[in-house]
Protein backbone atom coordinates (compact mmCIF):
# COMPACT_ATOMS: atom_id res chain seq x y z
CA UNK A 1 0.00 0.00 0.00
CA UNK A 2 2.67 2.50 0.98
CA UNK A 3 4.83 3.70 -1.87
CA UNK A 4 8.56 4.29 -1.75
CA UNK A 5 7.79 7.97 -1.81
CA UNK A 6 5.50 7.93 1.20
CA UNK A 7 8.00 5.76 3.07
CA UNK A 8 10.78 8.27 2.77
CA UNK A 9 8.34 11.05 3.63
CA UNK A 10 7.37 9.09 6.71
CA UNK A 11 10.98 8.76 7.72
CA UNK A 12 11.45 12.50 7.33
CA UNK A 13 8.46 13.20 9.52
CA UNK A 14 9.70 10.91 12.21
CA UNK A 15 13.22 12.31 12.17
CA UNK A 16 12.82 15.38 14.45
CA UNK A 17 11.20 13.41 17.28
CA UNK A 18 13.64 10.51 16.98
CA UNK A 19 16.74 12.70 16.76
CA UNK A 20 15.67 14.86 19.70
CA UNK A 21 14.89 11.91 21.95
CA UNK A 22 18.08 10.16 20.91
CA UNK A 23 20.07 13.25 21.87
CA UNK A 24 18.12 13.67 25.09
CA UNK A 25 18.86 10.08 26.00
CA UNK A 26 22.46 9.67 24.85
CA UNK A 27 24.15 12.97 25.64
CA UNK A 28 23.35 13.15 29.38
CA UNK A 29 23.70 9.39 29.74
CA UNK A 30 27.20 9.37 28.30
CA UNK A 31 28.10 12.38 30.43
CA UNK A 32 26.82 10.65 33.57
CA UNK A 33 28.82 7.54 32.70
CA UNK A 34 31.89 9.66 32.07
CA UNK A 35 31.59 11.52 35.38
CA UNK A 36 30.91 8.31 37.26
CA UNK A 37 34.43 7.12 36.53
CA UNK A 38 36.04 10.36 37.57
CA UNK A 39 36.90 12.21 40.75
CA UNK A 40 35.16 15.52 40.20
CA UNK A 41 34.17 18.10 42.83
CA UNK A 42 33.66 21.51 41.24
CA UNK A 43 33.40 23.25 44.62
CA UNK A 44 36.73 21.87 45.84
CA UNK A 45 39.45 23.30 43.60
CA UNK A 46 42.08 21.75 45.85
CA UNK A 47 41.02 18.27 44.77
CA UNK A 48 42.38 17.42 41.34
CA UNK A 49 39.84 15.89 38.98
CA UNK A 50 41.00 12.57 37.65
CA UNK A 51 40.24 9.08 36.51
CA UNK A 52 39.34 6.71 39.35
CA UNK A 53 37.92 3.63 37.62
CA UNK A 54 35.14 1.94 39.57
CA UNK A 55 36.07 3.71 42.78
CA UNK A 56 32.90 5.84 42.84
CA UNK A 57 30.70 2.79 42.30
CA UNK A 58 32.32 1.00 45.20
CA UNK A 59 32.27 4.04 47.45
CA UNK A 60 28.63 4.77 46.70
CA UNK A 61 27.44 1.34 47.81
CA UNK A 62 29.81 1.15 50.78
CA UNK A 63 28.95 4.58 52.16
CA UNK A 64 26.96 4.51 55.37
CA UNK A 65 24.00 6.27 53.80
CA UNK A 66 23.54 3.84 50.92
CA UNK A 67 21.71 0.91 52.53
CA UNK A 68 19.44 3.09 54.64
CA UNK A 69 18.46 4.95 51.47
CA UNK A 70 17.71 1.69 49.67
CA UNK A 71 15.61 0.62 52.63
CA UNK A 72 13.73 3.93 52.68
CA UNK A 73 13.14 3.69 48.95
CA UNK A 74 11.78 0.15 49.19
CA UNK A 75 9.53 0.96 52.16
CA UNK A 76 8.18 4.10 50.54
CA UNK A 77 7.54 2.54 47.14
CA UNK A 78 6.23 -0.70 48.65
CA UNK A 79 4.01 1.08 51.15
CA UNK A 80 2.53 3.46 48.63
CA UNK A 81 1.97 0.60 46.16
CA UNK A 82 0.22 -1.54 48.78
CA UNK A 83 -2.07 1.29 49.88
CA UNK A 84 -2.93 2.50 46.39
CA UNK A 85 -3.56 -0.99 45.00
CA UNK A 86 -5.67 -2.28 47.91
CA UNK A 87 -7.74 0.86 48.25
CA UNK A 88 -7.73 1.38 44.50
CA UNK A 89 -9.35 -2.01 43.91
CA UNK A 90 -11.93 -1.43 46.67
CA UNK A 91 -12.69 2.06 45.45
CA UNK A 92 -12.94 0.98 41.82
CA UNK A 93 -15.45 -1.73 42.78
CA UNK A 94 -17.45 0.78 44.79
CA UNK A 95 -17.47 3.35 41.99
CA UNK A 96 -18.55 0.68 39.53
CA UNK A 97 -21.80 0.15 41.48
CA UNK A 98 -24.97 1.93 40.44
CA UNK A 99 -25.44 5.12 42.44
CA UNK A 100 -26.60 8.70 42.27
CA UNK A 101 -24.07 11.32 41.27
CA UNK A 102 -21.45 8.88 40.03
CA UNK A 103 -19.81 11.51 37.81
CA UNK A 104 -19.34 13.92 40.68
CA UNK A 105 -17.87 11.26 42.98
CA UNK A 106 -15.43 10.28 40.25
CA UNK A 107 -14.29 13.87 39.99
CA UNK A 108 -13.83 14.12 43.76
CA UNK A 109 -11.75 10.94 43.81
CA UNK A 110 -9.55 11.90 40.87
CA UNK A 111 -8.86 15.47 41.99
CA UNK A 112 -5.70 14.80 44.08
CA UNK A 113 -3.88 13.59 40.98
CA UNK A 114 -4.04 17.08 39.53
CA UNK A 115 -2.59 18.81 42.57
CA UNK A 116 1.03 19.74 42.00
CA UNK A 117 3.44 17.77 44.24
CA UNK A 118 4.79 20.81 46.05
CA UNK A 119 1.28 21.93 46.99
CA UNK A 120 0.11 18.58 48.26
CA UNK A 121 3.31 18.05 50.25
CA UNK A 122 3.18 21.49 51.88
CA UNK A 123 -0.53 21.38 52.60
CA UNK A 124 -0.18 17.98 54.24
CA UNK A 125 2.93 19.00 56.13
CA UNK A 126 1.52 22.20 57.58
CA UNK A 127 -2.24 22.30 57.53
CA UNK A 128 -2.76 18.63 58.36
CA UNK A 129 0.34 17.15 59.97
CA UNK A 130 1.60 20.07 62.02
CA UNK A 131 1.77 18.83 65.63
CA UNK A 132 0.36 22.06 67.10
CA UNK A 133 -1.97 23.69 64.61
CA UNK A 134 -2.52 20.85 62.16
CA UNK A 135 -6.01 19.53 61.62
CA UNK A 136 -4.95 16.02 62.59
CA UNK A 137 -3.56 17.40 65.86
CA UNK A 138 -6.96 19.03 66.55
CA UNK A 139 -8.62 15.71 65.81
CA UNK A 140 -6.28 13.79 68.10
CA UNK A 141 -6.81 16.30 70.93
CA UNK A 142 -10.58 16.13 70.41
CA UNK A 143 -10.40 12.43 71.22
CA UNK A 144 -8.12 13.16 74.14
CA UNK A 145 -4.98 11.73 72.54
CA UNK A 146 -1.55 13.29 72.27
CA UNK A 147 -1.01 14.71 68.79
CA UNK A 148 1.46 12.80 66.64
CA UNK A 149 4.54 14.68 65.50
CA UNK A 150 4.07 13.22 62.05
CA UNK A 151 7.10 14.22 60.04
CA UNK A 152 9.71 13.59 62.71
CA UNK A 153 8.19 10.71 64.70
CA UNK A 154 6.76 8.67 61.84
CA UNK A 155 8.39 10.33 58.84
CA UNK A 156 8.15 7.38 56.47
CA UNK A 157 4.52 6.75 57.26
CA UNK A 158 3.80 10.45 56.67
CA UNK A 159 5.62 10.39 53.36
CA UNK A 160 3.79 7.24 52.30
CA UNK A 161 0.44 8.81 53.24
CA UNK A 162 1.14 11.93 51.20
CA UNK A 163 2.34 10.01 48.18
CA UNK A 164 -0.52 7.51 48.41
CA UNK A 165 -3.05 10.32 48.48
CA UNK A 166 -1.53 11.63 45.26
CA UNK A 167 -1.45 8.28 43.48
CA UNK A 168 -4.63 6.62 44.71
CA UNK A 169 -6.67 8.45 42.03
CA UNK A 170 -4.43 7.08 39.29
CA UNK A 171 -4.74 3.49 40.51
CA UNK A 172 -8.48 3.85 41.04
CA UNK A 173 -9.08 5.30 37.61
CA UNK A 174 -7.10 2.61 35.78
CA UNK A 175 -8.67 -0.19 37.82
CA UNK A 176 -12.13 1.28 37.32
CA UNK A 177 -11.55 1.31 33.57
CA UNK A 178 -10.52 -2.32 33.77
CA UNK A 179 -13.49 -3.34 35.95
CA UNK A 180 -15.91 -1.73 33.55
CA UNK A 181 -14.73 -4.05 30.81
CA UNK A 182 -15.70 -7.09 32.91
CA UNK A 183 -18.56 -9.05 31.46
CA UNK A 184 -21.36 -8.64 33.99
CA UNK A 185 -23.08 -11.83 32.84
CA UNK A 186 -20.23 -13.86 34.18
CA UNK A 187 -20.74 -12.31 37.60
CA UNK A 188 -24.45 -12.84 37.43
CA UNK A 189 -24.01 -16.48 36.52
CA UNK A 190 -21.71 -16.92 39.49
CA UNK A 191 -24.19 -15.17 41.73
CA UNK A 192 -27.02 -17.40 40.57
CA UNK A 193 -24.89 -20.47 41.18
CA UNK A 194 -24.67 -19.27 44.74
CA UNK A 195 -21.08 -18.07 44.85
CA UNK A 196 -20.68 -15.77 47.86
CA UNK A 197 -19.35 -12.22 47.22
CA UNK A 198 -15.87 -13.01 48.51
CA UNK A 199 -15.55 -15.95 46.14
CA UNK A 200 -16.86 -13.89 43.23
CA UNK A 201 -14.24 -11.29 44.03
CA UNK A 202 -11.43 -13.79 44.38
CA UNK A 203 -12.18 -15.98 41.37
CA UNK A 204 -13.69 -13.57 38.86
CA UNK A 205 -12.95 -9.92 39.59
CA UNK A 206 -9.36 -10.23 40.79
CA UNK A 207 -8.17 -12.45 37.91
CA UNK A 208 -9.81 -10.05 35.49
CA UNK A 209 -7.96 -7.16 37.11
CA UNK A 210 -4.59 -8.86 37.31
CA UNK A 211 -3.27 -7.27 34.14
CA UNK A 212 -4.42 -3.79 35.09
CA UNK A 213 -2.93 -4.25 38.56
CA UNK A 214 0.38 -5.28 37.05
CA UNK A 215 0.40 -2.19 34.86
CA UNK A 216 -0.48 0.10 37.77
CA UNK A 217 2.32 -1.45 39.82
CA UNK A 218 4.89 -1.00 37.05
CA UNK A 219 3.95 2.55 36.09
CA UNK A 220 3.65 3.71 39.68
CA UNK A 221 6.94 2.08 40.61
CA UNK A 222 8.71 4.06 37.93
CA UNK A 223 7.15 7.32 39.13
CA UNK A 224 7.48 6.50 42.85
CA UNK A 225 11.16 5.60 42.54
CA UNK A 226 11.80 9.18 41.51
CA UNK A 227 9.59 11.16 43.91
CA UNK A 228 11.47 14.28 44.77
CA UNK A 229 9.41 17.38 45.50
CA UNK A 230 7.49 15.65 48.29
CA UNK A 231 10.73 15.05 50.20
CA UNK A 232 12.31 18.34 49.16
CA UNK A 233 9.61 20.49 50.76
CA UNK A 234 8.69 18.32 53.76
CA UNK A 235 11.81 16.96 55.42
CA UNK A 236 14.59 17.82 53.00
CA UNK A 237 15.82 14.27 53.44
CA UNK A 238 16.04 14.51 57.23
CA UNK A 239 14.51 12.09 59.76
CA UNK A 240 15.41 9.07 57.65
CA UNK A 241 13.42 9.98 54.57
CA UNK A 242 16.38 10.02 52.24
CA UNK A 243 15.49 7.85 49.28
CA UNK A 244 18.00 6.76 46.69
CA UNK A 245 16.83 9.55 44.40
CA UNK A 246 17.24 12.12 47.13
CA UNK A 247 20.63 10.80 48.14
CA UNK A 248 21.89 11.16 44.58
CA UNK A 249 20.42 14.66 44.37
CA UNK A 250 22.28 15.63 47.55
CA UNK A 251 25.55 14.15 46.33
CA UNK A 252 25.31 15.85 42.95
CA UNK A 253 23.86 19.28 43.65
CA UNK A 254 24.17 19.95 47.37
CA UNK A 255 27.67 18.66 48.02
CA UNK A 256 28.68 18.71 44.35
CA UNK A 257 30.49 15.41 44.57
CA UNK A 258 29.69 14.80 40.94
CA UNK A 259 31.67 11.61 40.46
CA UNK A 260 30.07 9.84 43.40
CA UNK A 261 26.60 11.14 42.57
CA UNK A 262 26.92 10.07 38.96
CA UNK A 263 27.82 6.54 40.00
CA UNK A 264 24.65 6.61 42.12
CA UNK A 265 22.77 7.91 39.09
CA UNK A 266 23.94 4.94 37.05
CA UNK A 267 22.61 2.62 39.76
CA UNK A 268 19.27 4.44 39.67
CA UNK A 269 19.11 4.11 35.89
CA UNK A 270 19.80 0.39 36.07
CA UNK A 271 17.15 -0.04 38.78
CA UNK A 272 14.53 1.85 36.78
CA UNK A 273 15.36 -0.15 33.68
CA UNK A 274 14.73 -3.44 35.43
CA UNK A 275 11.18 -2.27 36.15
CA UNK A 276 10.84 -0.73 32.72
CA UNK A 277 11.66 -3.96 30.89
CA UNK A 278 8.62 -5.67 32.40
CA UNK A 279 6.38 -2.74 31.57
CA UNK A 280 7.64 -2.57 27.99
CA UNK A 281 6.90 -6.26 27.49
CA UNK A 282 3.26 -5.79 28.41
CA UNK A 283 2.91 -2.63 26.35
CA UNK A 284 4.67 -4.28 23.42
CA UNK A 285 2.38 -7.28 23.49
CA UNK A 286 -0.59 -4.97 23.46
CA UNK A 287 0.72 -3.19 20.37
CA UNK A 288 0.61 -6.43 18.39
CA UNK A 289 -3.00 -7.10 19.30
CA UNK B 1 -29.54 -8.33 30.85
CA UNK B 2 -29.12 -5.59 33.36
CA UNK B 3 -29.26 -6.51 36.95
CA UNK B 4 -32.19 -5.16 38.86
CA UNK B 5 -30.90 -2.93 41.61
CA UNK B 6 -33.00 -2.21 44.61
CA UNK B 7 -33.33 1.39 45.68
CA UNK B 8 -32.06 0.41 49.07
CA UNK B 9 -28.83 -0.97 47.66
CA UNK B 10 -28.37 2.04 45.44
CA UNK B 11 -28.80 4.32 48.44
CA UNK B 12 -26.15 2.46 50.40
CA UNK B 13 -23.78 2.61 47.43
CA UNK B 14 -24.39 6.31 47.04
CA UNK B 15 -23.75 7.11 50.69
CA UNK B 16 -20.60 4.99 50.83
CA UNK B 17 -19.17 6.37 47.60
CA UNK B 18 -19.90 9.98 48.50
CA UNK B 19 -18.39 9.53 51.95
CA UNK B 20 -15.18 8.11 50.49
CA UNK B 21 -15.12 10.67 47.68
CA UNK B 22 -15.49 13.58 50.10
CA UNK B 23 -12.83 12.13 52.39
CA UNK B 24 -10.35 11.94 49.52
CA UNK B 25 -11.28 15.40 48.28
CA UNK B 26 -11.26 16.88 51.78
CA UNK B 27 -7.63 18.13 51.85
CA UNK B 28 -8.32 20.15 48.72
CA UNK B 29 -11.63 21.45 50.04
CA UNK B 30 -10.03 22.37 53.36
CA UNK B 31 -7.20 24.22 51.61
CA UNK B 32 -9.69 26.23 49.58
CA UNK B 33 -11.74 27.05 52.69
CA UNK B 34 -8.66 28.01 54.69
CA UNK B 35 -7.62 30.42 51.97
CA UNK B 36 -10.67 32.54 52.82
CA UNK B 37 -9.97 32.69 56.55
CA UNK B 38 -7.82 35.09 58.52
CA UNK B 39 -4.57 33.66 59.85
CA UNK B 40 -6.04 33.46 63.36
CA UNK B 41 -9.16 31.67 62.16
CA UNK B 42 -7.03 29.27 60.13
CA UNK B 43 -5.52 27.74 63.26
CA UNK B 44 -8.61 28.07 65.46
CA UNK B 45 -9.31 25.15 67.77
CA UNK B 46 -11.90 23.73 67.17
CA UNK B 47 -11.40 24.18 63.42
CA UNK B 48 -13.89 26.48 61.71
CA UNK B 49 -15.66 24.80 58.86
CA UNK B 50 -18.01 27.21 57.11
CA UNK B 51 -18.94 29.78 59.70
CA UNK B 52 -16.13 32.28 59.72
CA UNK B 53 -15.68 35.76 58.28
CA UNK B 54 -14.88 35.08 54.66
CA UNK B 55 -12.10 37.29 53.40
CA UNK B 56 -10.14 37.74 50.18
CA UNK B 57 -7.31 39.42 51.98
CA UNK B 58 -4.88 36.47 51.64
CA UNK B 59 -5.07 36.53 47.88
CA UNK B 60 -4.14 40.19 47.84
CA UNK B 61 -1.29 39.61 50.30
CA UNK B 62 0.14 36.71 48.28
CA UNK B 63 0.10 38.72 45.09
CA UNK B 64 1.58 41.77 46.74
CA UNK B 65 4.31 40.06 48.69
CA UNK B 66 5.63 37.66 46.09
CA UNK B 67 4.36 38.87 42.75
CA UNK B 68 2.26 35.78 42.15
CA UNK B 69 1.41 36.84 38.60
CA UNK B 70 5.02 36.48 37.51
CA UNK B 71 5.15 32.83 38.64
CA UNK B 72 1.78 32.18 37.08
CA UNK B 73 3.00 33.64 33.82
CA UNK B 74 6.15 31.48 33.97
CA UNK B 75 4.01 28.39 34.54
CA UNK B 76 1.78 29.24 31.60
CA UNK B 77 4.74 29.89 29.30
CA UNK B 78 6.63 26.76 30.37
CA UNK B 79 3.68 24.36 30.38
CA UNK B 80 2.06 25.86 27.28
CA UNK B 81 5.28 26.33 25.33
CA UNK B 82 6.63 22.87 26.03
CA UNK B 83 3.33 21.22 25.16
CA UNK B 84 2.84 23.13 21.92
CA UNK B 85 6.42 22.52 20.83
CA UNK B 86 6.03 18.84 21.69
CA UNK B 87 2.83 18.57 19.66
CA UNK B 88 4.43 20.25 16.65
CA UNK B 89 7.29 17.75 16.74
CA UNK B 90 5.14 14.74 17.59
CA UNK B 91 2.27 15.11 15.11
CA UNK B 92 4.31 14.27 12.00
CA UNK B 93 6.05 11.42 13.80
CA UNK B 94 2.83 9.92 15.14
CA UNK B 95 1.13 10.43 11.78
CA UNK B 96 3.78 8.53 9.90
CA UNK B 97 3.90 5.72 12.45
CA UNK B 98 0.12 5.32 12.39
CA UNK B 99 -0.39 5.48 8.64
CA UNK B 100 2.88 4.33 7.12
CA UNK B 101 3.95 1.71 9.64
CA UNK B 102 7.14 -0.17 8.96
CA UNK B 103 8.66 -3.19 10.61
CA UNK B 104 10.52 -0.94 12.98
CA UNK B 105 7.57 1.22 14.07
CA UNK B 106 6.88 -0.88 17.14
CA UNK B 107 10.51 -0.84 18.21
CA UNK B 108 10.71 2.92 17.77
CA UNK B 109 7.57 3.45 19.84
CA UNK B 110 8.85 1.22 22.62
CA UNK B 111 12.25 2.86 22.54
CA UNK B 112 10.63 6.30 22.84
CA UNK B 113 8.71 5.04 25.83
CA UNK B 114 11.93 3.76 27.38
CA UNK B 115 13.43 7.26 27.33
CA UNK B 116 10.53 8.30 29.57
CA UNK B 117 11.68 5.73 32.12
CA UNK B 118 15.11 7.29 32.50
CA UNK B 119 15.24 8.56 36.10
CA UNK B 120 15.73 12.30 36.04
CA UNK B 121 18.16 12.26 38.93
CA UNK B 122 20.49 10.02 36.92
CA UNK B 123 21.06 12.78 34.40
CA UNK B 124 20.69 15.74 36.75
CA UNK B 125 24.29 16.89 36.70
CA UNK B 126 24.84 16.66 32.93
CA UNK B 127 21.70 18.67 32.28
CA UNK B 128 22.67 21.16 34.97
CA UNK B 129 26.12 21.50 33.40
CA UNK B 130 24.74 21.88 29.87
CA UNK B 131 22.33 24.51 31.15
CA UNK B 132 25.22 26.48 32.63
CA UNK B 133 27.29 26.08 29.46
CA UNK B 134 24.50 27.34 27.23
CA UNK B 135 23.29 30.02 29.64
CA UNK B 136 19.94 28.28 30.05
CA UNK B 137 19.91 28.06 33.84
CA UNK B 138 16.89 29.90 35.24
CA UNK B 139 15.48 30.68 31.80
CA UNK B 140 12.03 29.81 30.55
CA UNK B 141 13.31 28.60 27.20
CA UNK B 142 15.55 26.07 28.95
CA UNK B 143 12.65 24.62 30.89
CA UNK B 144 10.41 24.63 27.84
CA UNK B 145 12.97 22.43 26.08
CA UNK B 146 13.55 20.03 28.98
CA UNK B 147 9.89 19.57 29.81
CA UNK B 148 9.04 19.18 26.14
CA UNK B 149 11.61 16.39 25.96
CA UNK B 150 10.38 14.54 29.03
CA UNK B 151 6.79 14.64 27.78
CA UNK B 152 7.54 14.01 24.11
CA UNK B 153 7.26 10.20 24.43
CA UNK B 154 3.81 10.52 26.01
CA UNK B 155 2.71 13.02 23.37
CA UNK B 156 3.86 10.77 20.52
CA UNK B 157 2.18 7.77 22.12
CA UNK B 158 -1.13 9.46 22.74
CA UNK B 159 -1.27 10.93 19.26
CA UNK B 160 -0.31 7.56 17.80
CA UNK B 161 -3.17 5.79 19.57
CA UNK B 162 -5.62 8.48 18.44
CA UNK B 163 -4.38 8.49 14.86
CA UNK B 164 -4.59 4.73 14.68
CA UNK B 165 -8.30 4.95 15.30
CA UNK B 166 -8.74 7.01 12.16
CA UNK B 167 -9.66 4.55 9.39
CA UNK B 168 -6.88 4.39 6.81
CA UNK B 169 -9.38 3.78 4.02
CA UNK B 170 -10.55 7.38 4.20
CA UNK B 171 -7.01 8.58 3.56
CA UNK B 172 -6.63 6.15 0.69
CA UNK B 173 -9.88 7.34 -0.83
CA UNK B 174 -8.61 10.92 -0.65
CA UNK B 175 -5.38 9.83 -2.29
CA UNK B 176 -7.32 8.08 -5.07
CA UNK B 177 -9.25 11.26 -5.66
CA UNK B 178 -5.93 12.94 -6.31
CA UNK B 179 -5.33 14.72 -3.03
CA UNK B 180 -1.70 15.62 -2.48
CA UNK B 181 0.01 14.75 0.77
CA UNK B 182 -0.43 18.31 1.96
CA UNK B 183 -4.13 18.38 1.10
CA UNK B 184 -4.58 14.97 2.63
CA UNK B 185 -3.14 16.15 5.91
CA UNK B 186 -4.84 19.53 5.85
CA UNK B 187 -8.36 18.65 4.74
CA UNK B 188 -8.85 15.00 5.57
CA UNK B 189 -6.66 14.09 8.49
CA UNK B 190 -6.66 17.28 10.54
CA UNK B 191 -10.41 17.58 11.09
CA UNK B 192 -10.52 13.97 12.26
CA UNK B 193 -7.43 14.34 14.40
CA UNK B 194 -8.36 17.54 16.20
CA UNK B 195 -10.15 15.90 19.15
CA UNK B 196 -7.20 13.58 19.76
CA UNK B 197 -4.71 16.42 19.50
CA UNK B 198 -6.78 18.53 21.88
CA UNK B 199 -6.89 15.73 24.46
CA UNK B 200 -3.16 15.21 24.15
CA UNK B 201 -2.59 18.92 24.56
CA UNK B 202 -4.75 19.02 27.67
CA UNK B 203 -3.17 16.11 29.52
CA UNK B 204 0.37 17.12 28.70
CA UNK B 205 -0.26 20.69 29.72
CA UNK B 206 -1.34 19.34 33.10
CA UNK B 207 1.71 17.09 33.41
CA UNK B 208 4.00 19.96 32.45
CA UNK B 209 2.28 22.34 34.87
CA UNK B 210 2.84 19.96 37.77
CA UNK B 211 6.38 18.90 36.87
CA UNK B 212 8.45 19.41 40.01
CA UNK B 213 11.90 17.97 39.53
CA UNK B 214 13.43 20.05 36.77
CA UNK B 215 11.47 23.17 37.64
CA UNK B 216 12.84 23.04 41.19
CA UNK B 217 16.40 22.23 40.21
CA UNK B 218 16.91 24.42 37.16
CA UNK B 219 15.29 27.69 38.21
CA UNK B 220 16.03 30.40 40.72
CA UNK B 221 14.27 33.75 40.82
CA UNK B 222 13.61 34.64 37.19
CA UNK B 223 12.06 31.62 35.51
CA UNK B 224 10.54 29.90 38.54
CA UNK B 225 7.03 28.59 37.88
CA UNK B 226 4.32 27.95 40.48
CA UNK B 227 5.83 24.65 41.65
CA UNK B 228 8.92 26.52 42.81
CA UNK B 229 6.87 29.44 44.12
CA UNK B 230 4.93 27.09 46.41
CA UNK B 231 8.15 25.38 47.49
CA UNK B 232 9.33 28.76 48.80
CA UNK B 233 6.68 28.38 51.52
CA UNK B 234 8.50 25.34 52.92
CA UNK B 235 10.29 27.52 55.46
CA UNK B 236 7.43 28.84 57.58
CA UNK B 237 7.38 32.39 58.84
CA UNK B 238 4.92 33.11 61.64
CA UNK B 239 1.30 32.39 60.87
CA UNK B 240 1.05 31.51 57.24
CA UNK B 241 -1.63 28.81 56.78
CA UNK B 242 -4.16 31.13 55.18
CA UNK B 243 -1.57 32.60 52.85
CA UNK B 244 -0.19 29.17 51.98
CA UNK B 245 -3.74 28.06 51.24
CA UNK B 246 -4.45 31.04 49.04
CA UNK B 247 -1.23 30.51 47.09
CA UNK B 248 -1.97 26.78 46.78
CA UNK B 249 -5.53 27.37 45.67
CA UNK B 250 -4.38 29.73 42.95
CA UNK B 251 -1.74 27.25 41.80
CA UNK B 252 -4.05 24.25 41.55
CA UNK B 253 -7.41 25.76 40.60
CA UNK B 254 -6.79 26.12 36.85
CA UNK B 255 -5.42 22.61 36.64
CA UNK B 256 -8.23 21.05 38.69
CA UNK B 257 -10.71 22.48 36.24
CA UNK B 258 -8.72 21.30 33.21
CA UNK B 259 -8.14 17.97 34.91
CA UNK B 260 -11.83 17.25 35.21
CA UNK B 261 -12.07 17.43 31.44
CA UNK B 262 -9.17 15.09 30.93
CA UNK B 263 -9.97 12.12 33.18
CA UNK B 264 -10.57 9.82 30.22
CA UNK B 265 -7.33 10.83 28.53
CA UNK B 266 -5.47 10.13 31.73
CA UNK B 267 -5.93 6.40 31.32
CA UNK B 268 -4.91 6.45 27.68
CA UNK B 269 -2.03 8.83 28.18
CA UNK B 270 -0.40 7.17 31.15
CA UNK B 271 -0.89 3.50 30.38
CA UNK B 272 0.27 3.70 26.78
CA UNK B 273 -2.78 1.88 25.50
CA UNK B 274 -2.22 -1.09 27.79
CA UNK B 275 -5.51 -0.61 29.65
CA UNK B 276 -8.69 0.04 27.74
Amino acid sequence: MATQHSRSAARMMMAPAVVLLLGWMLVPLIMTLWFSFRRYMPLRPDIEPGWVGFDNYVRFVTSSSFWPSVQVTLITVGGALAITIVFGVLLAMLLDQPMWGQGVVRILVIAPFFVMPTVSALVWKNIFMDPINGLLAHLWRFFGADPVVWLSDVPLLSLILIVSWQWLPFATLILLTAIQSLDSEQLEAAEMDGAPPLKRFWFIILPHLSRAITIVILIQTIFLLSIFAEIFVTTGGAFGTRTLTYLIFQRVLESQNVGLGSAGGVYAIILANIVAIFLMRIVGKNLDA
Amino acid sequence: MARAVTTQRKTINTIAAWAVGLLIFFPILWTILTSFKTEAQAINDPPLFLFFDWTLENYAVVQERSDYMRFLWNSIIIAGGSTLLGIIIAVPAAWSMAFVPSRRTKDILLWMLSTKMLPAVGVLYPIYLLFIQFGLLDTRIGLVIVIMLINLPIIVWMLYTYFREIPGEILEAARMDGASLREEILYVLTPMAVPGIASTLLLNFILAWNEAFWTLNLTAAKAAPLTAFIASYSSPEGLFYAKLSAASTMAIAPILILGWFSQKQLVRGLTFGAVK
